[in-house]
This record gives structure tokens, C-alpha cells and sequence, in this order.
């Protein structure tokens, strides 16, 4: 039951579990329990709202870093991670395999914000050996939703 | 100037379905759940390989009875998925299940031939019987029996010049579904009577039990007297493709073919090659999409539950067809009332048979969201009335 209410509501935070559990023809209060289970587990961490912010007005910068660090002893890369999200500026933070480490995603409100947090704070952390900063240009499609796509239902309305 | 018409076609009524969209299309920004097919795209790796097909150049006519490699593939689907056997020389593939069941008919009646039609029903079996030659005997199906065909309603139809039973389930628009031990009792009467069945099949990978679709042509003796009906319209939410196929005993599928060949010269190459794909790699999409419909169709019967309007629970297909009985009025005077002050379309159950009336087809081809607003609407139409 957790996979299916996890399907269901990954795609749609806003279904009350009375919603879901008629979506999934089961009992109320067992959904209503097993979503705050989930809660507390921490397999559910969060309610988003996914925010085309192309069509405001106000400006953002995305940005992708791609650090190189040097692990340290005993503690590895998870240390240099938690430093590095306490800063508010970084909305993501992955470990990666390949040519880099970490890859954080940054937002501030202009490039030039990005770039200084950059160069000031992340690249002055002691295990960080080098960064590369990518500037997101567009987004098409983010958490498997197309943005700014205006959906029209092109059917014939009686069929 | 004589009349350029035949009598034949004038005495054919137009589709109830057409006659209600005509009215619907004049009222603008109205919310409808009168569509028939699916409200997802086909999934990407089969429009993807329709692409690459064109940009190969494979633009030619294929065999008139279509692609080997997709009447290979049809073959196989059928086998794994209903457990029929048949041979790409008792395979057909048509444009649409709609020709499929017009050919069916020709090949097989002469004129004053009886076909059993169960109503309510898709509304071309009736016309396609009758353009022919053939003539449409109904059978009211009851909601007490939840739509399905008994032994006893179809004994009572066959005459000395029956020759077709004509099945469709699951059922467009009740919904309703015929189970392993409904058919083998109908089977039973065919192989008796010497009776032919063209059995619709197009939504047979849209069940909701916990069994899976059964092919009248899967139980002993039937094959040799069965056509059955699919395409991959319902299944593949590939409607605009046009592609659908028929299979049956090699002398009927021939003549078939031979009247295939006339008219249409070969289903479109494009969509013959994209069905391949379907075929060979759309088994979770099929999966994923009855999952959504089987939601939807929860939430509908909940909601209309709620708002105190009877509906049996259907099995199959993606309709609903709640009963309006208590609201003393015909299935076509609700429909319009509820269109005008609510702006929301549904299809007035008459459009697919007199047994309709009293109630309405509701197709849940829609998303949760669009769905929760229709059902405001509706409940705020019916409180109107009580």
C-alpha cells in the first residue's frame, strides 16, 4: 500500500487521504495512518508546490555546481556535504559518481549572486578543490512535469 | 432529378452519439464526459517508432491483409494475454475496429439474415447489419443483471434465420463485463443453434477484477465460429491511428480480406509499424493506464455515492452509466437541462439503445482534477432537483 499512496501523491501533494484511499479503494484512517507513518519515517520529507518561475516577473537565477572536494579520513564526503547545505542558497545537494563529486543546485535572485556565493563561500571551504558553475537557461521539464506547458484537451467532446 | 439516395441509408437513423455533440458544440466552455477514448498519448516509444518509420521511408502500401510482422505480433498478444490460438492467415488488420466490424458483417450475411444485437451498445453494429443486408434483432439488457447477456434472454431472440450474436464486452457504455462462466453458457447456446459470434473485444485490456478478460473464442468449439473484434485504440490510447484488427476462421477471414482489399487496400503503413512497437514493448504502459482508470472509476462510483445517484459497478471499458430513473424524467431531457445550467456534458444512455433510457453515459477518460469539477457540477445539478 505504501508504493501506491507513494505513487499517488508524488505526482499530486495536494489529495487528502480520504481522496486517496477512494482513488485506491482502501480504508480511510489506514491511509490517514500509513501517510503519517510514512511522516515520521522520514520517507515522506516534504510537501512542494512546483512553481513555473518563469512567468513571474521577479528574477531567479539556477544554477548547477560541480564540486570536486577531498574526502576526509573517517568521515568521507558526508561531513563536506552538511557544511555545505546549512547555506540556505543551496537547493539540493548529490553525491555523484564520475568526473565530479558533489553537484549542487544553487537558486539566488541573479546570476551574479550565484556567482559570488560561489567564489566566496563555497570555493573558500576548506576540502574544495575545485568548481565548475553551469547556469540552468531553461527549464522544460522538472520532477516529471512539463512547465509551462498549456495542456488543452484536443478530443472531440462527445465521442 | 431522381433521388441520388438509397433507401437503405435514409432509413438509417443517425448516431445518437452525433445528434448530442451537435448540441453540446453550441454551448461554449462547456466541461464534457461524453468522449470516448482515451485521455492519454500514446506512449512515446510507439509514436517514436511511427516517426522513424516515416523518416526510413517505409511510406508503401503493406499486404492487404497487413504487415506479417504485425500479424505475427497479434498473434502472440492474443495467445499470452487470452490464451486464443491463431495463425497469421486468420488475421486481418483493418482500419479500426470499426471496419473490421462493418467487413465482418458483409462477409458473413445475406439479406434477411438476423444478427442478435445486446443494447445497449456502440452505435454502428446496428447500421452495419443493416447496410449488409442483415437484419438487427435487439435484446434489452437489464441492469439487474448487470448488463450482461443470459442464456435465457438470447434463446428468446434466435429465430430460424438467426445467424451472427453479436457481443461487445466489456461494453461500451455500461461498462459492463462477461465472466468465463457467462460466456460458456452463451457459447453453449451458439454451438447448439448453429449461431455465428462477432465478438467486439476493443476494450478487453480495460478489466478492473481480479480475473482478466475472457475471449469468447478461447472456449471449446468457438474458434471455428467466432470473429473477434480488437484494435489498439483503447488499449495503446492509440485512437488516431486508426488501427485495428480482426481474427477468425481462415474462410471468413479471406472473404474479409477480399472486401478489405476493395475498399480500403491496406490499413495506413505508419501505424501498422508503430503497432509493432505496441505490441512488442507496451505491456506496462497497458498496466499503468488501467491503473489511472481504475482510480478514476473508484472515485466516480464514490462520488456518485455521495450524491445518492445509483450506479451498478462496472468492470470494464471507461464508462459509468448511473441510473436517473428517480429523477422522473428521459435520459435525453436530463442531459440537456444538466448542459444548460451546468455547462457539463455526459451522453444521454438512449444514444446507444432504448434500453438506455433512464440513464446516463459517463466516460471517465478524464483527469482526477478535471473529474472532481464535473462531479461539483453534477451534484450541484442534482440538488436542483430534489
Amino acid at each position: 500500500m505504501r508504493e501506491k499512496i507513494l505513487m499517488l501523491i508524488e505526482r499530486n501533494a495536494k489529495l487528502t487521504a480520504k481522496e486517496a484511499a477512494v482513488l485506491l479503494g482502501e480504508d480511510e484512517e489506514k491511509v490517514a495512518a500509513e501517510i503519517k507513518k510514512m511522516e515520521e519515517e522520514n520517507i515522506i520529507c516534504g510537501y512542494h508546490t512546483m512553481i513555473n518561475w518563469n512567468l513571474m516577473p521577479e528574477e531567479k537565477a539556477d544554477a548547477i555546481i560541480e564540486v570536486k572536494v577531498a574526502p576526509q579520513r573517517g568521515v568521507g564526503f558526508d561531513r563536506i556535504a552538511e557544511r555545505i547545505w546549512q547555506y540556505p542558497e543551496v537547493e539540493g545537494i548529490y553525491l555523484m559518481s564520475g568526473s565530479f563529486d558533489f553537484a549542487i543546485f544553487l537558486q539566488g535572485k541573479s546570476m551574479r549572486e550565484v556567482a559570488m556565493f560561489v567564489a566566496e563561500k563555497l570555493s573558500t571551504l576548506d576540502s574544495i578543490l575545485s568548481t565548475s558553475t553551469q547556469f540552468v537557461l531553461k527549464k522544460y521539464k522538472d520532477h516529471g512535469v512539463v512547465m509551462a506547458k498549456n495542456e488543452k484537451d484536443e478530443r472531440i467532446s462527445i465521442s | 432529378m431522381r433521388n441520388p439516395l438509397s433507401k437503405t441509408i435514409e432509413s438509417i437513423p443517425p448516431s445518437g452519439i452525433r445528434k448530442f455533440f451537435d448540441v453540446v458544440n453550441e454551448i461554449e466552455g462547456a466541461v464534457s464526459l461524453g468522449v470516448g477514448e482515451p485521455d492519454f498519448d500514446t506512449p512515446w516509444h510507439v509514436r517514436d517508432e511511427g516517426i522513424y518509420s516515416l523518416e526510413k521511408g517505409r511510406t508503401f502500401y503493406t499486404s492487404n491483409s497487413g504487415l506479417k510482422e504485425l500479424r505475427e505480433e497479434i498473434c502472440r498478444f492474443v495467445k499470452r494475454k487470452y490464451d486464443c490460438d491463431y495463425t497469421v492467415s486468420e488475421t486481418l488488420v483493418t482500419v479500426g475496429g470499426s471496419e473490421a466490424i462493418d467487413i465482418a458483417f458483409r462477409a458473413m450475411l445475406d439479406a434477411g439474415d438476423e444478427v442478435i444485437i445486446p443494447e445497449p451498445c456502440y452505435v454502428s453494429y446496428k447500421p452495419c447489419a443493416v447496410l449488409a443486408g442483415g437484419i438487427p434483432v435487439v435484446i434489452d439488457l437489464k441492469e439487474e443483471n448487470r448488463f450482461r447477456l443470459t442464456r435465457e434472454e438470447l434463446l428468446s431472440a434466435i429465430t430460424e434465420r438467426t445467424k451472427i450474436l453479436l457481443l461487445s464486452f466489456p461494453n461500451n457504455p455500461t461498462g459492463a463485463i462477461m465472466e468465463r462462466e457467462d460466456l460458456e453458457a452463451i457459447a453453449e447456446v451458439c454451438r447448439e443453434k448453429d449461431i455465428f459470434v462477432v465478438s467486439d473485444e476493443i476494450y478487453s485490456e480495460l478489466t478492473y477484477g481480479k480475473e482478466p478478460h475472457v475471449s469468447i473464442a478461447s472456449l471449446p468449439g468457438m474458434k471455428e465460429r467466432t470473429v473477434v473484434i480488437n484494435g489498439f485504440s483503447k488499449a495503446f490510447a492509440m485512437t488516431g491511428w486508426r488501427l485495428g484488427y480482426a481474427l477468425g476462421p481462415e474462410n471468413v477471414i479471406k472473404q474479409m480480406t477480399k472486401i478489405h482489399q476493395f475498399a480500403i487496400m491496406c490499413a495506413p503503413t505508419t501505424s501498422q509499424l508503430a503497432a509493432v512497437e505496441a505490441l512488442k514493448n507496451g505491456d506496462e504502459d497497458i498496466k499503468v493506464m488501467r491503473e489511472s482508470y481504475d482510480q478514476r472509476r473508484k472515485y466516480l462510483l464514490n462520488a456518485f455515492e455521495d450524491m445518492g445517484l445509483p450506479c451498478f459497478e462496472p468492470e470494464g471499458a471507461f464508462y459509468m452509466f448511473p441510473s436517473i430513473k428517480r429523477f422522473n424524467m428521459s435520459s435525453d431531457e436530463f442531459a440537456e437541462r444538466l448542459l444548460k445550467a451546468e455547462k457539463l456534458a455526459v451522453v444521454p444512455g438512449t444514444a446507444f439503445g432504448d434500453s438506455g433510457e433512464g440513464f446516463l453515459r459517463i466516460s471517465y477518460a478524464y483527469s482526477i482534477d478535471s473529474l472532481k469539477e464535473a462531479m461539483g457540477r453534477l451534484e450541484r445539478f442534482i440538488n436542483t432537483l430534489s
